[in-house]
């Protein structure tokens, strides 16, 4: 019997005291963020959309390479000596023409493996969180330098070049045979 | 009322209608000020900002939401039971809405002014019960059925400290009509029944701690009555879904959500007239003091509004503070502390009457 006034006792008070709480945070200011006019400053080494600095990368594909999800698509072409490709900026002479550069942002998964293994820092995270797109198409990122013709150009001068070196090899291993026993009957 | 706009149009119809259309406008209204104003509230108690951005502090939040309902496709089920569908929200409403045609909301303002107001407000409000039943069983879905059948244990079971409570008001005022009584608590805010009602007496000292408790036990009964948290478990909407209404879309599911807040609206006015002198201003009239006659009434209608306005607000602090009943609990609430307290207060109130 006891208990029973006791409950109902427990039972009123408990809810008075919860209602206090409540009623307090009534007037506590909120904790919102009123989004697209106020940002949140992001910490220093967040991982956001990837940037590719096209003149310093020497196309040696570690990058496409570590990612894990493959979204990285890397095509070099050799160049042809004499050509001036130019130099990073730690002073290495670039001899790759980077001709395809595709990253799949859409696949990207933001896990910065293919940051670390680049020799010349060319590819890096920046903090850019809002690049939303209304066509997916849109989402591939293209960082190559070289459009489609340039492309297709060195990539003619190469097989050129490749084709002449292949023909004057033929030639230079063809030529001395006839040579030789001329010399000493002339002698 | 009715006389004020035959007087006025001199046509049975016309007045009729717009007699009928008052209520109407007051329930729309209350809706889309009630559900902006549980978001904003319900925001400001956890710390947030709730809806900011349609109108100044998001006030046309609510009419961008009807229309986005409006538009919904009104998808159903093949398996229903297409007639009893149809008519559950309708009973639902009709039954909250029907309770506002006695509900005086000034001296002259009352839609229907019959000797047995109370007693129609508590019957018709049991339509509901209906209401609920169909639509939980003609979903054919288990879970509406069994939020459903959890909904009309619990309000059929929380009737009963209802009726007795309202009984012991009846006993000590004499009357079932809804205007009478607030007429009785004419005067100053001391003579509201929650202080002992009008008059000197040493039965009004002597009746002031039943009234608060009889004040207590009918506004836990009619939190149950419009399945609000603690006891939403019909509602329940991390478990059941929606439960009764989890197979209506569109402008159905707007049926129920303007009946729940009518009807939370109906039983905050209920509480009020009962116990916090209805219409009455708990300072006098400011049209008594500069003698024009009909600001009296507006003044009247503030008051009311207000304080239902007011219970509203306790009713939305109450669901965010506390948690969910489970149905043996709702149940032990009911039958084994609510109505032996409502009794002991009926027959206690009996007793001091007397004197």
């Amino acid at each position: 019997m006891r208990e029973y006034f006791k409950n109902t006792w427990d039972g009123l008070y408990t809810v008075l005291v919860g209602m206090r709480i409540t009623f307090k945070h009534l007037f506590t200011p909120a904790v919102t963020i009123q989004y697209p006019e106020v940002k949140v400053k992001l910490p220093d080494r967040v991982r956001n959309r990837l940037y590719v600095n096209i003149d310093d990368c020497i196309g040696c594909d570690q990058c496409a390479r570590a990612c894990p999800v493959n979204c990285i698509e890397i095509d070099t072409v050799k160049s042809i000596p004499g050509e001036d490709l130019g130099t990073t900026s730690n002073g290495k002479k670039k001899a790759l023409w980077v001709t395809k550069f595709n990253i799949d942002i859409a696949k990207c998964c933001y896990c910065q493996l293919c940051v670390f293994p680049c020799p010349t820092e060319c590819i890096y995270m920046t903090d850019i969180y809002e690049f939303a797109e209304f066509e997916r198409a849109n989402l591939l990122y293209k960082f190559s330098a070289l459009n489609g013709e340039e492309a297709a150009q060195k990539k003619v001068n190469y097989e050129k070049f490749q084709a002449e070196k292949e023909a004057s090899r033929q030639v230079g291993t063809a030529k001395p045979k006839p040579e030789a026993p001329a010399q000493p009957s002339a002698n | 009322m009715y006389q004020f706009f035959f007087e006025l149009t001199g046509n049975v119809i016309i007045s009729t209608l717009a007699v009928a259309l008052v209520p109407l406008i007051c329930v729309l209204l209350v809706t889309l000020f009630g559900v902006w104003l549980e978001r904003k509230v319900s925001a400001w108690m956890q710390d947030r900002v709730g809806p900011n951005r349609i109108g100044p502090y998001g006030i046309f939040q609510t009419v961008a939401d009807f229309i986005k309902m409006l538009q919904k496709e009104d998808a159903v089920s093949s398996n229903i039971d297409g007639v009893l569908y149809n008519i559950a929200p309708v009973l639902v409403f009709a039954g909250s809405f029907a309770a506002f045609a006695v509900i005086p909301f000034a001296a002259t303002i009352v839609g229907s002014d019959i000797q047995v107001g109370l007693f129609y407000m508590l019957a018709v409000s049991s339509f509901v019960v209906a209401g609920i039943l169909m639509g939980g069983w003609s979903s054919n879905n288990k879970y509406s059925l069994l939020g459903s059948m959890r909904s009309v244990a619990q309000i059929i079971s929380y009737e009963i400290p209802t009726a007795l409570v309202v009984l012991s008001m009846v006993m000590l005022t004499g009357t079932l009509s809804l205007t009478q009584i607030s007429e009785l608590q004419t005067g100053y805010f001391w003579h509201w029944n929650i202080f002992g009602g009008p008059g000197w007496a040493l039965s009004k000292f002597l009746l002031i701690p039943f009234m608060i408790v009889g004040f207590i036990i009918l506004f836990i009964s009619t939190l149950a009555e419009v399945n609000r948290t603690p006891f939403d478990i019909p509602e329940a909407e991390s478990e059941l879904v929606a439960g009764y209404f989890t197979e209506y879309c569109g402008m159905k599911y707007g049926m129920f959500m303007l009946a729940e807040y009518g009807n939370m609206f109906a039983v905050s006015l209920l509480i009020s007239i009962l116990f916090f002198g209805g219409y009455q201003s708990p300072f006098g009239y400011l049209g008594n003091v500069f003698g024009i006659k009909w600001l009296v009434s507006l003044e009247q209608f503030g008051w009311f509004f207000a304080k239902g306005w007011f219970f509203i607000f306790v009713q939305m602090w109450l669901r965010w503070t506390l948690p969910r009943l489970r149905v043996d609990q709702l149940m032990t609430l009911c039958w084994k502390y609510l109505i032996p307290f409502a009794v002991v207060n009926l027959v206690i109130i009996g007793i001091i009457s007397l004197l």
